[in-house]
């Protein structure tokens, strides 16, 4: 992945500036529309989803009292991960993001939700709606390109610590909703600053997401535990809380990662994003930097019809019900424009996007190098460039480049 | 609780276990309420926001429909002539409005409200020509200051009344008189009462409890005088004292439009006499270019265009905003407007709040992309 303007071809070169405004104008015409029939039928929905959900927790959990008994334990725990999958995706997810604020019930709306997430509705709605889906994939200000822990970008200077992105990866998707928390905070860079210097916000919000976490972890590891002792459940029910909560988060993760992470999904040099973005512009950028996830309904569901990124990008705060059927105008409009529109299976993305982690974890070209038979030679130059300091490794890149250069020309000369 | 008495130790530490045992449950369902599980299965339970559930809907008249609705358990009972707001679900939004209790308070505990069908009216449509049984509404108690008096023995009074504001005092009336199956029910507290009711309509089909009204009339309950538009004429004030000729010793209660309750105070202050009036729909919010903005809490006043955001123009009078994507798709800027209408910049959508037909809170708008259409007061 290179960023958009460091393409060989960008690929929204053959677009005029009449063309990024015409797109614009038709996405609102598409958004329109959505706003105009939002009603009853949406209504019903989301409260349906929030009452089957609240019944399949307190269900779940009832069982779970009994879970010192296997075939419960089993049934307990999947409804438990379901129901959690639910609260996050389908529906923490899009009421925080305003999705069903025009209800005016104030039981689902944007200003009063809170999730069972380790992090804050508030925290999270400004790292995540604010600030991942205004700056969307523009590298140094959309912090969701590699949490601030990954090398996503082959532009990214290569150091040997990348070796274990793979690895930090795999941890962050077992504890994402911890991961998410931290991320919210902006750990990493606050942690860097000397303790009397931390700014009061960072100070408050720390506490609060610690307060939560706090909450969380007395429901999940405790209370219900607790609870469950007569029937001789304490710890059974304690590995199921926590066998809901991983799976939970490696199933967030990996819809997450498909929304962005995916090969082929364009990335945005600060720089070339104007200050006076329009909205035709900002549409754009939308359009290329979302991947979609093909599926079924239960798959769109329990993605939190995350499985349409793209159009959950271009829109936000539609009601998820509907995406399934902005979709196909929304691709139209691609063709139309002759635009990549990134969708796949969810094996394929979750897998892409895992290649992308790999390969970036490795310096530029190193993978794409390796094959069964030069194996061992590329691993002993692996070894030199992880062991051998900036040097060695700038000499590589350079080779990197001749090499790339005369590829280049050579293709020139080809044709 | 049984057991908390049980320990007879007084109020004091029973209170302390019985907030231990909420923590405990609120620690069991984190970050929800344990309420918000109760809901589920039992809305209406005493400790719930006010609920009720419509149990019937009984056509008065081709636009007006009597709604009978089954409170929920913290109900604190009305006085006759008192009014609750009532919020209900059109097309996905929650709306809400004041009515009239036109019935009891009755044996089964059942309240009714009365709605004529405004031409236009988003929630009197919805709840003549389409509320359903089963319906779940939101309410808040009874209030209302147009009641009878305590002591009503040998009264003399004037109730006068315009479409549909008969309603309340349809329910003074039929407190007084309750209708059965066998005719109008004389009590004792009503006996010597005196009840003269001028009631106003645009014509006889158009009035909503005509036929109560001639049951109590013809049962000499009360002295019914009926006018309609198109028969009489519109009813000028100065013809009340010739149509109610004993005017000088009544006490009036009047409900109707704000012409008339104008008029009919001026009347009433020029000769001395006692006068009661309701009034519903006293604001109406009709949508502009532009108008002062009064940040409430702040206590900042903004005269704005048409084309400024409220944000935008908050933050340049050095107001602190909660501010974040600025392009109304973060939803960091949102906050309540108590009363006012806003347009949308992205669509030209207007959105208004008016006092007593909206959320108690207010509405909430994105002040990133809201401009003022009119005046507006909002809770910052």
């Amino acid at each position: 992945m290179t960023t958009i303007t460091r393409k060989e071809t960008n690929p929204t070169a053959h677009l005029t500036e009449a063309d990024v405004e015409q797109v614009g104008i038709e996405l609102d015409a598409i958004r329109q529309d959505i706003i105009d029939s939002r009603g009853a039928k949406d209504a019903a929905y989301i409260r349906k989803v929030v009452d089957a959900q609240r019944k399949l927790e307190l269900g779940s959990r009832a069982v779970l009292l009994a879970s010192a008994f296997p075939p419960a334990w089993i049934a307990g725990t999947i409804g438990l991960s379901i129901a959690k999958i639910l609260e996050n995706m389908e529906i923490g997810h899009n009421v925080m993001h305003g999705q069903w604020d025009w209800m005016r019930d104030p039981k689902i709306h944007s200003t009063t939700w809170e999730w069972d997430n380790a992090s804050t509705a508030e925290g999270w709605k400004h790292s995540h709606n604010q600030v991942h889906h205004t700056y969307t994939n523009i590298v140094g200000k959309d912090n969701d390109l590699g949490y601030g822990i990954m090398r996503v970008d082959e532009d990214q200077k290569w150091y040997p610590m990348y070796l274990g992105q793979p690895l930090w990866n795999f941890i962050n998707a077992c504890f994402f909703e911890y991961g998410i928390a931290a991320y919210d905070l902006e750990l990493g860079k606050n942690l860097k600053v000397p303790k009397a210097k931390r700014s009061e916000a960072f100070k408050r919000n720390a506490k609060n997401t610690l307060a939560k976490i706090r909450r969380q972890a007395t429901k999940d590891y405790v209370v219900h535990p607790a609870l469950s002792i007569p029937t001789g459940s304490f710890l059974p029910t304690l590995a199921a809380n926590f066998t809901a909560n991983l799976v939970r988060n490696l199933w967030t993760h990996s819809v997450i990662m498909c929304g962005h992470f995916p090969e082929g999904v364009e990335t945005f040099e600060k720089k070339s994003i104007p200050a006076n973005e329009t909205r035709g512009e900002w549409y754009v950028r939308q359009m290329l930097g979302s991947a979609n996830i093909s599926g079924s309904k239960p798959m769109h569901l329990m993605t939190g019809n995350l499985s349409f990124q793209i159009e959950h990008h271009l829109f936000p705060d539609l009601p998820s019900n509907r995406y399934s059927e902005v979709a196909p105008k929304v691709q139209a409009l691609f063709e139309k424009y002759d635009l990549n529109y990134h969708s796949a299976s969810l094996p394929r993305q979750v897998g892409s996007a895992w290649h992308k982690i790999v390969r970036l974890s490795l310096p530029n070209g190193w993978l794409e190098q390796t094959n069964v038979k030069n194996a061992p030679q590329q691993a002993g130059l692996l070894w030199k460039l992880a062991t051998g300091g900036p040097k060695v490794r700038r000499a590589y890149d350079a080779a990197q480049r001749r090499a790339e250069n005369q590829r280049k020309a050579a293709a020139l000369t080809a044709a | 609780m049984a057991l908390l008495e049980a320990s007879g130790r007084g109020s004091r530490p029973s209170n302390r276990l019985a907030d231990r045992v909420v923590r405990l449950v609120e620690a069991a369902t984190t970050p929800l309420l344990p309420a918000d599980y109760l809901d589920l299965f039992a809305p209406l339970r005493s400790g719930a926001p006010l609920r009720g559930r419509i149990e019937q809907v009984i056509p008065e008249t081709r636009d007006a429909a009597t709604i009978v609705i089954r409170p929920g358990a913290d109900w604190a009972g009305h006085v006759p002539g008192q009014y609750i707001r009532l919020g209900i679900d059109v097309d996905g939004v929650r709306q809400w409005r004041a009515y009239s209790l036109t019935h009891g308070p009755r044996a089964d505990g059942f309240i009714s409200i009365t709605v004529k069908a405004v031409p236009g009216g988003v929630v009197s449509n919805h709840l003549v020509h389409e509320a359903q049984r089963g319906t779940l509404v939101h309410l808040e108690q009874a209030t209302g200051d147009f009641v009878l008096p305590d002591d009503l023995a040998g009264r003399k009074l004037l109730f006068l009344t315009a479409g549909s504001g008969v309603t309340p005092v349809i329910g003074m009336l039929r407190n007084l008189f309750p209708v059965t199956d066998t005719g109008v029910l004389k009590l004792e507290r009503s006996d010597d009462l005196d009840i003269t009711v001028v009631h106003v309509a645009p014509s006889e089909p158009d009035s909503i409890f005509i036929q109560n009204l001639r049951e109590l009339g013809e049962a000499d309950a009360i002295n019914l005088i009926a006018r309609y538009d198109d028969e009489h004429g519109v009813l000028a004030v100065d013809d009340l004292a010739s149509l109610v000729p004993d005017l000088a010793e009544r006490t009036t209660y009047a409900c109707g439009p704000a012409g008339l309750l104008d008029a009919l105070g001026a009347h009433h202050t020029e000769r001395g006499l006692e006068l009661f009036t309701e009034q519903f729909r006293p604001v109406t919010i009709a949508a502009g270019e532009g108008g002062t903005v009064v940040l409430e809490k702040s206590g900042v006043e903004l005269d704005l265009d048409g084309a400024t955001t409220i944000l935008d123009a908050a933050e340049q009078a050095g107001v602190l905003m909660p501010s974040g994507c600025r392009m109304g798709i973060c939803m960091g800027c949102v906050l309540p407007l108590r009363e006012g209408a806003v347009r949308d910049l992205r669509n030209g959508e207007i959105t208004t709040a008016t006092p007593g037909e909206t959320n108690t809170g207010g509405v909430s708008i994105q002040t990133c992309i809201s401009a003022a259409a009119g005046p507006c007061h909002i809770d910052h």
